[in-house]
C-alpha cells in the first residue's frame, strides 16, 4: 500500500474541499482499502468520511425515504420501514457480501463499488480502468463472469451490487453534494471507450444520500443465482417490482445484475408487460426481450450461458410477483 | 511515512498507540499489541479469519485501517474467551468437532457469538426463515470460511449455544 495522509473530516464542506484537492473519500473501507492494498488504488490522502451527519434513514415528505449515504448496509435491511415499504431493498442487500461487511459497508460506498473482474485485480493484465486505452484482457480471457449486455471492446466488467439492482427497480434518485440530483440508472455509465469513467461524477464529488420515492402498492421479489449458496456476486440477478391492480399489471419494473457494467433496466420488457395479466406467454416473451440486445463473442464466450439465465431469471421473477 | 495517534480500548485495555496509517486493524492487533489470536487468512475480505467485534459488531479487521477505530471498543478472541458466551462457544466448538487446523476457528467464534446478538437485535438474513434453523445459521455465518470443511461440526456448536 502506498503511504497515505489521513485525515478524519468534521463537516460535508471541508471533505468536499479535500476531495477537489486530489484526497479520495473512505467510508467502511471494505472496497476502497481492499484496492489500496492491491495497488490498485493509490490515493496519497484520505479523507475519512464515517463521522460526517449522513447515517440516517428520514422520511420524505411525499412520504418515500431519505438513505443517507453512511449509512450501514445491515441498517438499512434491518430498518422496519425499508423492510415493510421496500423489501426488495432489504433482501437485495441481504444476498449481498457476508454479515460482517454489510456491518461495515456503506450505502454510499455500496454504489461506488468498483468491480471485481480478476483482470482489473491483476495489474499484469491489461485493463482499461486502470490504464486508460490498455484494452481488455478479459475479452480474451476467462470471461465466465462478464458483461452480456452494453459491452464495449474496451471492457466487459459487470457491477457488483445487490443493493443497486433494487434501487434501480425503485427509481431511486441519487443525492450528490452541491448539484441536482440524479435518478439511479443514471447513474453509472456504460463503458465505451473510457471504461475508467465509472459514474457520472465529477472527481471529488460527494453523494450525501439516496431517495427512494413513496412505495407502490403491489409485489416484488429479488432473485439471485450465484456459484455457491451464499457470500458470492451475482451471475444474474434480477428485481421485479410490479404493481397489479383488478389483475392487470400497471406498473412494472424489472432490473438484471451481474449482466453489465451497471444495474441494467429492462425497459423494453417492463412496456411489453404493462396493463397485461402477466399471463406465462406474455412473460416468456418479455424476458426475451430484455436480453434481446445481449453480445457474446463470436470466440470465447463464457459467459454466454448468462443470457439464457437471465431469462429463466426474469420468468421465475415475474411469476413469482404477479398473483 | 505518515503516521496517525490513536486511543483504542482492546478487551477493556486502553492503548495509547502511534501507527503507520497503512496499518490494518488486524495488524495492530496482531503485530503492535501482540493479540496474535485473530489471524490472517485472505488480507481481502474473503475468508473471515480476522473477524473481531468493533464496537460491539462483527467485522473483517483486514479491510478497517486502524486510524478508523479511534476511541472504539474492540473485542478479540483474547477478550471472549474471557467471557461467559466466548468460553461458552469455545466449549461447543471443542465438544461437537468444530474444527480441524484450528486456522479459521477464532474468527468462527468471534463471529458465531456477535451472529447470535445480531439474531436477538431481530437483524434479518436472506434465508428469512423463523427461528434460528440450521438453514439461517449456515447464511449468518456465511462470511466465515473454513477450508477443512467443519461446518457440520461448526453448525452443531452454534445450534447447542443457540439452544
Amino acid at each position: 500500500m502506498n503511504p497515505f495522509s489521513y485525515v478524519p473530516a468534521t463537516d460535508t464542506s471541508s471533505a468536499v474541499a479535500l476531495a477537489a484537492g486530489g484526497a479520495k473519500y473512505l467510508a467502511g473501507g471494505t472496497n476502497l482499502v481492499d484496492l489500496m492494498r492491491q495497488g490498485i488504488e493509490t490515493p496519497r490522502e484520505l479523507v475519512d468520511i464515517t463521522r460526517l451527519p449522513l447515517a440516517d434513514i428520514e422520511e420524505q415528505p411525499g412520504g418515500g425515504l431519505r438513505i443517507g449515504a453512511l449509512v450501514r448496509n445491515t441498517r438499512v435491511a434491518t430498518d422496519e420501514r425499508i423492510r415493510d415499504r421496500y423489501p426488495v431493498l432489504a433482501q437485495a442487500i441481504l444476498n449481498g457480501a457476508s454479515p460482517q461487511l454489510r456491518n461495515r459497508a456503506t450505502v454510499g460506498g455500496n454504489l461506488m463499488q468498483r468491480t471485481r473482474c480478476g483482470y482489473f485485480y491483476d495489474r499484469h493484465s491489461a485493463c482499461g480502468k486502470r490504464d486508460p486505452g490498455a484494452g481488455c484482457a478479459a475479452l480474451d480471457g476467462f470471461n465466465r463472469t462478464h458483461a452480456i449486455l452494453g459491452t464495449s471492446e474496451s471492457c466487459v466488467s459487470v457491477h457488483p451490487s445487490d443493493m443497486c439492482v433494487a434501487l434501480a427497480a425503485l427509481d431511486a434518485v441519487v443525492n450528490i453534494a452541491g448539484r441536482d440530483p440524479v435518478p439511479l440508472v443514471d447513474f453509472h455509465r456504460l463503458p465505451g471507450d473510457t471504461p475508467h469513467v465509472e459514474t457520472m461524477l465529477a472527481p471529488g464529488e460527494l453523494v450525501t444520500s439516496i431517495d427512494l420515492p413513496p412505495a407502490q402498492p403491489g409485489r416484488s421479489v429479488y432473485l439471485k443465482v450465484r456459484d455457491r449458496a451464499s457470500y458470492a456476486f451475482a451471475l444474474v440477478s434480477v428485481a421485479a417490482v410490479v404493481r397489479m391492480e383488478a389483475g392487470r399489471a400497471t406498473r412494472v419494473r424489472i432490473a438484471l445484475g451481474g449482466v453489465a457494467a451497471k444495474p441494467w433496466r429492462a425497459y423494453e420488457a417492463e412496456e411489453l408487460l404493462t396493463g397485461t395479466s402477466l399471463d406465462d406467454e406474455l412473460i416468456h416473451q418479455a424476458a426475451g426481450q430484455a436480453l434481446a440486445g445481449s453480445r457474446q463473442r463470436a470466440h470465447n464466450a463464457h459467459n454466454a450461458f448468462k443470457a439464457e439465465l437471465a431469462r429463466r431469471l426474469i420468468r421465475r421473477a415475474l411469476q413469482g410477483v404477479r398473483s | 511515512m505518515s503516521s496517525i495517534q490513536l486511543r483504542l480500548s482492546v478487551n477493556g485495555r486502553e492503548h495509547e498507540l502511534e501507527l503507520d496509517s497503512r496499518v490494518s486493524l488486524l495488524d495492530c492487533l496482531r503485530e503492535h499489541l501482540g493479540l496474535t489470536g485473530t489471524k490472517k487468512g485472505c488480507d481481502q475480505g474473503a475468508c473471515g479469519a480476522c473477524t473481531v467485534l468493533l464496537d460491539g459488531e462483527r467485522v473483517n479487521s483486514c479491510l478497517v485501517l486502524a486510524a478508523q477505530c479511534a476511541d472504539a471498543e474492540v473485542t478479540t478472541i483474547e477478550g471472549l474467551a474471557s467471557s461467559e458466551a466466548g468460553r461458552a462457544m469455545q466449549k461447543a466448538f471443542v465438544r461437537n468437532d468444530g474444527l480441524q487446523c484450528g486456522y479459521c476457528t477464532p474468527g468462527q467464534v468471534c463471529s458465531a457469538v456477535a451472529m447470535l446478538a445480531e439474531y436477538e437485535a431481530e437483524v434479518p438474513s436472506a434465508v428469512g426463515e423463523a427461528g434460528l434453523t440450521d438453514a439461517e445459521i449456515r447464511e449468518r455465518l456465511a462470511g466465515n470460511l473454513c477450508r477443512c470443511g467443519a461446518y457440520n461440526g461448526i453448525l452443531a456448536a452454534v445450534r447447542e449455544v443457540a439452544r
